[in-house]
């Protein structure tokens, strides 16, 4: 049974003590959060496989350092969304703000609107599916994982990328350092069709993106590398 | 008589007439040369090494007349400091104003990191992770471990952050105010590289900005979603590399620390550019004085604690700092030095890598012969956890015993007694930065006339 939880008539301390309460457990607990008139910190630090639908935009950090819980936000997130999540689902129905993503280890992030700048920064493992468009210098330092972008992507797409994989479909502004294009297989174009299908995107075809990832030019810092930056 | 070229010149006659350049002195003309052969900036790790205006550059006046003693050897003098009083449930109370500094597992070797945690235990104080995420070898022997979150966010996860005692948000680091670091890939074994999400052997720069906040009010709400996380619970720390350091303190306190961490151009490193330790920040002695102003002028003086680290060797070098208005210090290169950095017993090995004991300083090449800084399994098998911190440990007392010596000459039954009307200023300078009179006058300069 879902239950509701009114911020117009609680604290954010509250709702994310009550939330955390599930914390360890294996009970599925569904909650409905109304009211978040933008507030930060929502949800923050869930560690049960629990169900979150927040009817409404959130401010910084929605979802960070979630684990196992599904968390879907109707409405925009501010940045910082599911920062350093480690496993479960985020998923928001607008756009995000910048830095969605940051050094996520594990789980899925689905922005069904844009990104903004930095999305992925230093993503540490997770996958993150954007149905619109990303900012520049998305996926920067992103270390592992995958980030699908349906739309196009901004200046100096994955720069100082290590082994995160980038698939576009619309245009690319620019790659970031030692950040090159690489050939789309068919298991490339499988591992975007199933990442789409997890997120719960239809109509697209995996064929049509294209996949970047790491030259790997800048792995190791030598001196004849020093243009590069 | 024998003209000047070919009469025969020995030695010391050669000392005496050579005239060396101050612009250009032995070192300057080695680097030059080592540039030139190598095409790339030294790096190294210790801290800086120029002379700058220090706590040896102050003395305490002890009692006298005006002043009442207490007995050095019987009187009570407290030593116990609470840091994170002010927003969270549950603050660290340790037994000794000195805590250990944050080294990364990764830059130092795994029974290095148990030897901090040891030495630590024993002395009733905290010790701190690094950039690398926590070890269960560290959090099983650290009493009291704070919990650092870099930008690089390596390791990081919330189970750990609820593990930890206290929470520590690294804005900068007093060697290299301003820059992120590099672990070299022949110190990324298959542990550090796991740890860290990364492949094995590669180069690991760690960002010198964080992923998700640019700025004091971005920060303040980071800090909530931290406490959110940790119910509030832990003390959250604010470290800065000593650079504006009245505005920085300032705006981390507007940000929401409980503790304010200041670190001197002094503080040690890893690994980072010679000419970014040497050039960048400014020294401890001057920032401490610039953060102390920033937490009165606010009313958070003691409210907000401050520990301050960089150049901290000697009991002399703790008591002065808290008598200055620190509430603690931190050591990092100290401690090192105290689990066998650097031991004469290895001069021959320090020899065969064109160094020498008490000038070795290439931490970030993983050779260390002590087995500290380096990730070489056998390197690091000769580096004894439990002696390293029973000596860590021994080491903290000494410094703790040096600083309850100074307090009770100077009339205090707690070294938080300890004041700036206790110190002098042998020059100028250190009378200007500190903000002390210079010995044998009233005068600071900058306030008032001599």
């Amino acid at each position: 049974m879902t239950q509701v939880f009114d911020l117009a008539a609680n604290s954010t301390r509250e709702l994310n003590q009550t939330l955390q309460r599930a914390n360890g457990g294996s009970a599925i607990e569904q909650w409905r959060v109304v009211n978040p008139n933008g507030a930060h910190n929502l949800a923050v630090g869930l560690d049960a496989p629990s169900r979150v639908e927040i009817e409404g935009h959130v401010g910084y950090y929605c979802a960070g350092m979630n684990k196992y819980a599904h968390i879907v936000v109707h409405g925009n997130a501010g940045p910082g969304l599911a920062e350093n999540m480690m496993s479960g689902l985020v998923r928001v129905t607008g756009s995000a703000s910048q830095y969605a993503g940051a050094t996520a280890h594990g789980g899925l992030l689905v922005i069904e609107g844009d990104a903004s700048s930095r999305c992925g920064i230093s993503m540490k493992g997770v996958d993150i599916v954007v149905q619109g468009a990303v900012g520049h210098m998305s996926a920067f330092m992103a270390q592992s994982g995958r980030l699908v972008v349906c739309g196009d992507a901004g200046e100096a797409l994955g720069d100082s990328l290590y082994e995160a994989r980038l698939y576009v479909r619309g245009n690319v502004a620019g790659l970031g350092a030692d950040c090159v294009e690489k050939s789309m297989k068919d298991k490339h174009k499988r591992e975007v069709e199933q990442l789409l299908a997890e997120a719960g995107i239809s109509g697209v075809d995996g064929a049509e993106f294209r996949r970047f990832g790491s030259a790997r030019e800048l792995y190791n810092f030598k001196v004849d590398n020093a243009h590069a930056y | 008589m024998p003209t000047r070229k070919n009469r025969r010149i020995d030695r010391a006659e050669l000392r005496t007439r050579l005239r060396p350049s101050a612009t250009f002195s032995r070192e300057v003309i080695a680097e030059i040369q080592r540039a030139a052969d190598t095409g790339i900036y030294d790096i190294r790790g210790f801290g800086a090494k120029r002379r700058v205006p220090c706590f040896d550059d102050l003395l305490f006046l002890g009692a006298s007349m005006s002043r009442y003693p207490l007995e050095g050897y019987r009187e009570k003098c407290g030593t116990g400091v609470t840091l994170g009083t002010r927003y969270a449930s549950k603050p660290l109370e340790l037994k000794i104003p000195v805590t250990i500094a944050g080294m990364s597992f990764g830059a130092l070797s795994g029974p290095a990191k148990e030897a901090l945690g040891r030495g630590a235990t024993l002395a009733g104080t905290s010790t701190t992770t690094g950039d690398g995420g926590m070890t269960p070898e560290e959090r099983e022997h650290s009493e009291l471990l704070v919990y650092q979150l870099l930008p690089s966010r390596y390791g990081m996860n919330p189970d750990d952050l609820r593990r930890a005692d206290a929470i520590e948000i690294v804005v900068g680091q007093g060697a290299k105010p301003g820059g992120g670091g590099m672990l070299l890939g022949q110190k990324i074994s298959a542990r550090v590289a796991g740890m860290r999400d990364l492949p094995e052997g590669i180069d690991q720069r760690s960002a010198c900005r964080h992923p998700d906040w640019t700025g004091p009010d971005d920060l303040k709400i980071k800090i909530r979603e931290l406490r959110e996380i940790t119910n509030w619970e832990k003390p959250i720390y604010i470290k800065i590399g000593a650079a504006r350091t009245f505005y920085d303190t300032t705006l981390a306190v507007k940000a929401g620390a409980d503790v304010v961490v200041l670190d001197g151009m002094q503080g040690g490193t890893a690994a980072t550019q010679d000419v970014f330790i040497e050039h960048v920040g400014i020294p401890t002695l001057p920032a401490l004085r610039q953060a102390v102003e920033a937490l009165q002028e606010m009313d958070m003086h003691r409210k907000v604690q401050l520990v301050v680290s960089g150049g901290i060797r000697s009991g002399a070098d703790v008591a002065k700092a808290l008598a200055m208005g620190a509430d603690a210090v931190s050591i990092g290169v100290a401690a090192l030095i105290a689990l066998g950095d650097n031991a004469p017993a290895f001069e021959d090995e320090y020899n065969a890598l064109g160094s020498s004991a008490g000038y070795y300083d290439d931490w970030h090449e993983g050779r260390d012969p002590v087995g500290i800084s380096t990730q070489d399994d056998d390197l690091a098998a000769r580096f004894d956890p439990e002696l390293g911190g029973r000596r860590l440990a021994n080491y903290l007392n000494v410094l703790t015993l040096e600083t309850q010596t100074l307090a009770r000459a100077n009339g205090k039954s707690h070294v938080h007694n300890l004041e700036p009307e206790d110190l002098v200023a042998l020059t100028i300078e250190a009378a200007a930065m500190a903000g002390v009179p210079l010995a044998g006058t009233g005068w600071i300069p900058g306030r008032g006339t001599f």
